[in-house]
This record gives C-alpha cells, sequence and structure tokens, in this order.
C-alpha cells in the first residue's frame, strides 16, 4: 500500500471536518475491511485515514430507544413499540450473536456473510456502505462506468454475477448482505452530518444527526453510476434502527456456489405479522445481488398483505418479484434461482411446510 | 477583524498549497477570519496527532512476549509479523481476507492479520501458531492435528489451527457442523477438511469424532 497517515479521534466532529476539509484525499476507516482491499488493489490512495473506533462504541441493543424523529414529517419513519438499535461499528459477528427476537433474518444474514474471520472484524456500517464487488470495478487498470468511464464493462463481459433487476447504466449488484433484511424490516439509519450552520457545498441543510429511511440511503444508477450510497465525504453512518412489531417474524436465505464464504448469487428476506385470522400483514421483501440497490419487491409484498399463507400465492408473489427482470447475456439462471428462493424465505417467514 | 494578509501559518504544513489553487487559496484565506459566520469551515483541522506516515511506535504482547517496534501506519499486522519480526509461522497466501493462512488470535479472537493494520494491535495481546505450544510442549489440538494426518502442505495449518484453538476455548462438546462453520473461512488446497474436523473433535469430544468418521468411510466404502 501507499504511505499514509492514521489520525484517531473520539470525536465524530473532527473526523468529520477533517475529511471535508480534503475529501479526496482522506477517507473514514471502520473496520477498513473493503478499505484496505480497495488500497491493496490500488483502486483508492489515500494520504489519511481517520479512525472511528474511538469515536462510537459496538452495540446492539433492544428496546432501549427510539431513533430520534425529525421534526418535519416524521410519520414517514415506521413507529413500533420496540426499536433494536445496532451501532454502525458492531462486528458481524456480535450481531450474529445478538438475540433480536422477530429480527432472525438480520442475525441469520450476519452470521452468514463474510467468514468467522472477517466478522470479527467487518462491522454493520461498512456492510452497508461497501464499494462494489463487481469484477470490473475491482480491477484497477478497467476504467468502468463506476470509475469515469462511459460505459458498464460487464454489458459486453462475463456478467454472471451482475443485476436483473433495477439495473442500468451500471449492472453492478449491490454488495451487503446485512442491506437485504434491514430493508425488509423497514430499518432506519441515524446519519451524523454536521450541524445546521453548515450546508455542503450547494446541498440543503441537515440536521446533526439526521434520520433517514435505509432505502434512501442507497443511489441507482439511473441517478449516479459512481456511487452507491448518498452519504456526503465525511458524513458518519452512527446507527441502524430496526422497529420490532409485536408478534413480527422473518427470515433470510441466500443462495451461493460454495457452501462458505462465498458471495451470494442471490438473497431473499421476508418480514410479517401473522394475525390472529391467521392473515400476513406489514409484510415486506428485499431481495438482494439481484439489483444495484437492495431491492425493494412491494409489488409483491402487496399480493400477500392480509391474505392466508398459501403456496400457490407465494408462487404468484414470487412471479411478481421478478416480473421486472431483464437478465443480461450472461444471469438468465438467476430468474427462476431468486424466484424459488422467494418462495421458500416466505414459506420459512410465515411458518408454512415448504411443498414437496 | 479582517486581516487578509494574515498569513494562516498551519495550511502550508498541512499540504493544502499542493491541491489548491491560488484563487481558493485566497477564498481560504478569507475564511481564516475568525468571524467568519461559518466556523467549521473557517480553520483547517488540526492534524497534529496523525501518526505513521514514517515509523511510529508500537508495542504489543506477542505469543507472551512484549514487543516494541517502530512501524509505518500502512504495515499490516501480517507484515509486520513475517517481514519485521520474522515471525514466519503465520502465512501470507491471497492478501485480501479470503483464505485464512494469515490468521492470528486478537486478545483470543481469531482475525485475519492481512486485512489488519499493525497499528490496530497497540496494547492488545496477539497469539500466533508459534505461541500454541507450551515451550517444546505441543498443545493437545496440535498434537491431535499430527496423529489425525490433518495437513498435507501445511500452508492452511496455521490457520486452521487458530481458528479451532478459538472455537476449543469456548469450551464445552462440539459437533462436526460447528467445526466446519468456526474453519469456514480457512482454504486448504489440498482438501484436508475431514482430518482436520476429526482432529478438532478429538480434543473437544475425545476419540468420538474420530469413531464417527470411521463409521462414514465404512459406510462410503459400501456404497
Amino acid at each position: 500500500m501507499q504511505p499514509f497517515a492514521l489520525i484517531r479521534t473520539k470525536r465524530l466532529e473532527r473526523a468529520r471536518a477533517i475529511v471535508r476539509d480534503k475529501p479526496e484525499a482522506r477517507a473514514l476507516r471502520a473496520g477498513g475491511i473493503d478499505l484496505l482491499d480497495r488500497m491493496k488493489e490500488g483502486l483508492d490512495e489515500p494520504e489519511l485515514l481517520v479512525e472511528l473506533r474511538d469515536a462510537m462504541a459496538p452495540q446492539v441493543e433492544l428496546g432501549a430507544g427510539q431513533p430520534l424523529l425529525p421534526a418535519e414529517n416524521p410519520e414517514r419513519f415506521p413507529s413500533a413499540p420496540r426499536f433494536a438499535q445496532i451501532g454502525a461499528l458492531t462486528p458481524l459477528a456480535q450481531l450474529a450473536a445478538a438475540e433480536l427476537p422477530g429480527a432472525e433474518a438480520l442475525t441469520e444474514a450476519a452470521s452468514q456473510a463474510a467468514t468467522p474471520g472477517i466478522r470479527n472484524t467487518a462491522t454493520v456500517g461498512g456492510n452497508l456502505l461497501q464499494r462494489p464487488r463487481c469484477w470490473y470495478f475491482r480491477q484497477r487498470e478497467l476504467v468502468c462506468l463506476k470509475k469515469g468511464g462511459d460505459t458498464c464493462l460487464a454489458l459486453m463481459g462475463d456478467n454472471r454475477y451482475h443485476a436483473i433487476l433495477g439495473a442500468g447504466p451500471s449492472f453492478i449488484v449491490h454488495p451487503s448482505s446485512l442491506a437485504t433484511p434491514l430493508l425488509a424490516l423497514d430499518a432506519v439509519v441515524s446519519v451524523f452530518a454536521g450541524t445546521p450552520s453548515d450546508p455542503p457545498e450547494g446541498g440543503a441543510t441537515t440536521e446533526p444527526n439526521s434520520l433517514r429511511l435505509l432505502s434512501e440511503l442507497f443511489v441507482s444508477p439511473a441517478d449516479d453510476p459512481t456511487r452507491e450510497h448518498a452519504l456526503e465525504p465525511g458524513d458518519v453512518l452512527t446507527s441502524v434502527w430496526v422497529p420490532v412489531l409485536d408478534g413480527m417474524r422473518s427470515a433470510y436465505q441466500a443462495v451461493r456456489e460454495k457452501q462458505s464464504h462465498d458471495w451470494p448469487l442471490a438473497e431473499a428476506a421476508v418480514r410479517m405479522r401473522i394475525a390472529a385470522d391467521g392473515s400476513m400483514r406489514d409484510l415486506r421483501i428485499a431481495l438482494g445481488h439481484v439489483a444495484p440497490i437492495p431491492w425493494n419487491a412491494s409489488a409483491a409484498a402487496a399480493l400477500l398483505e392480509g391474505k392466508a399463507p398459501n403456496a400457490d400465492l407465494f408462487a404468484q408473489a414470487a412471479d411478481a418479484a421478478l416480473a421486472d427482470a431483464a437478465p443480461l447475456d450472461g444471469n438468465a439462471y438467476k430468474v427462476p434461482m431468486t424466484k424459488g428462493l422467494l418462495r421458500e424465505v416466505l414459506h420459512r417467514a410465515s411458518g408454512l411446510a415448504l411443498p414437496e | 477583524m479582517s486581516d487578509h494578509s494574515k498569513q494562516p501559518g498551519g495550511v502550508t504544513r498541512r499540504g493544502l498549497f499542493r491541491t489548491l489553487g491560488a484563487a481558493t487559496l485566497v477564498a481560504g484565506c478569507v475564511k481564516q477570519d475568525p468571524g467568519s459566520e461559518n466556523p467549521e469551515r473557517s480553520e483547517a483541522p488540526e492534524l497534529d496527532d496523525a501518526l505513521g506516515l514514517t515509523p511510529a511506535p508500537l508495542e504489543f504482547v506477542l505469543d507472551g512476549q512484549p514487543v516494541q517496534a517502530e512501524v509505518e501506519a500502512r504495515t499490516t499486522l501480517l507484515e509486520l509479523l513475517r517481514l519485521d519480526l520474522d515471525r514466519t509461522g503465520t502465512k501470507v497466501v491471497c492478501d485480501r481476507g479470503a483464505c485464512g493462512a494469515c490468521m492470528v488470535l486478537v486478545d483470543g479472537v481469531p482475525r485475519n492479520s492481512c486485512m489488519m493494520l499493525a497499528h490496530d494491535v497497540g496494547g492488545s495481546e496477539v497469539t500466533t501458531v508459534a505461541g500454541l505450544a507450551e515451550g517444546e510442549q505441543l498443545s493437545a489440538l496440535q498434537l491431535a492435528f499430527i496423529e489425525h494426518d490433518a495437513l498435507q502442505c501445511g500452508f492452511c495449518t496455521s490457520g486452521m489451527l487458530i481458528s479451532s484453538t478459538a472455537l476449543l476455548r469456548e469450551g464445552g462438546p462440539l459437533t462436526r457442523g460447528q467445526v466446519e462453520d468456526a474453519i469456514a473461512g480457512n482454504l486448504c488446497r489440498c482438501g484436508t477438511y475431514p482430518h482436520v474436523v476429526d482432529a478438532v473433535l478429538a480434543v473437544a469430544n475425545g476419540e468420538g469424532g474420530r469413531r464417527q468418521t470411521e463409521l462414514l468411510q465404512v459406510k462410503k466404502g459400501g456404497a
């Protein structure tokens, strides 16, 4: 790696100010797994890393607090009797071991991401904000759309691991395995983004600790193919909040080529409640590794809302979730695979036995 | 106070001249005015405590012995161990956290040393494969690796031993699945996995683990 210096600070204000002072040459460091990977590859060459590990504590707490709602439009955020608060610096291993009844989709995903050794270092925030794993993006010599080029190389190249939904002009799949269950669980995130007197250049004024829907964290390539998340340099993701509904249940599953240590080919996560009349309520479905952003399959969820669990209905929902799929020449296999995966996860989340 | 001619003494030291154009610099000087409406932007943040552009002191405990070293920030823990301290028991293979050959225990937690900076372990206790034995006496797990023929070329062995040692330290009997999960980040090109699992199970559960494999072999032989 190129020479660089480290700064450790306990103050997020200072960490943010240092990075904003020279954003092209400075970076925040949490667990540093993706950051070191990119630096070793020569994709990023920061001259100064600002360490967050002394500024925030790793923690998973259930029911201890509520996210601070903004004064404007607080109703657009989910309400729940309890929230689980997950510190952004929490290692994946700690999240995997946490007891979060109803949010098993999240702890399962955390326990399957990467390897045991990496899970001891990699953090929740870093997992959500890591750069894509596309092999064209990760090759230093290749100038793809994400690196200022004029085309996505997956279009002409080997695109077996690329997107089938919501893609173009970039065809990456979003790399975060936690984002899939967190989107299904309707999570919100706290972002430390300066003070109201300090608007970003040409940007809107933000609260010091602004709350965002998780879905607002991610940027579609149609809006900007060079980025995956909406944070400005120096902004710090501090907490993830998961609403815990009474009687909530959830499930997550991924398909991989290998059993251990592999990136998913597709993921599905489902959250629901089963009402007293046996119907499914508050249903949310998210798909991962099939689109450039964590994919909210809202049409499929709407199809099931208020209905009793039923195998045929689940198959219809899976068809609806993939109805807009537009595979490339090498990844059409993902369409039936993701449908089958989603059906299985719907069965698991609802408790309806799988058909033969 | 609006003293545009005031030289912002700290700016040169922070290397700002290299990247800022003259016009930006003038604007920057204006913002140096303490009466500026934007206090955060008015002054470049202090970087005096930045460390590691040149070798910086680092102290930690390595295999029971205190170590003092002068290390650059860019040096990974793996590089420090192998290149600076000549502790080559920890192996380098992928250097990207994908293979597990470089795993060490940091305060008892198995981690990939290639994806950590050396300065991350300041004040910590690092245990490599060389720290698992008590002097000349190999650990029970190391003996079991020999007994169960759990290695061929040996490149994955340090990492396998580290991951498995951490699992065994949690205590209690183990299942094959638990051992397989614990070594999921340790790749073995030779395919010694079943013997590694046998060795770990033998230590955790007594020889029951081995019998399980023998049964498996009988079943396979009969198929």
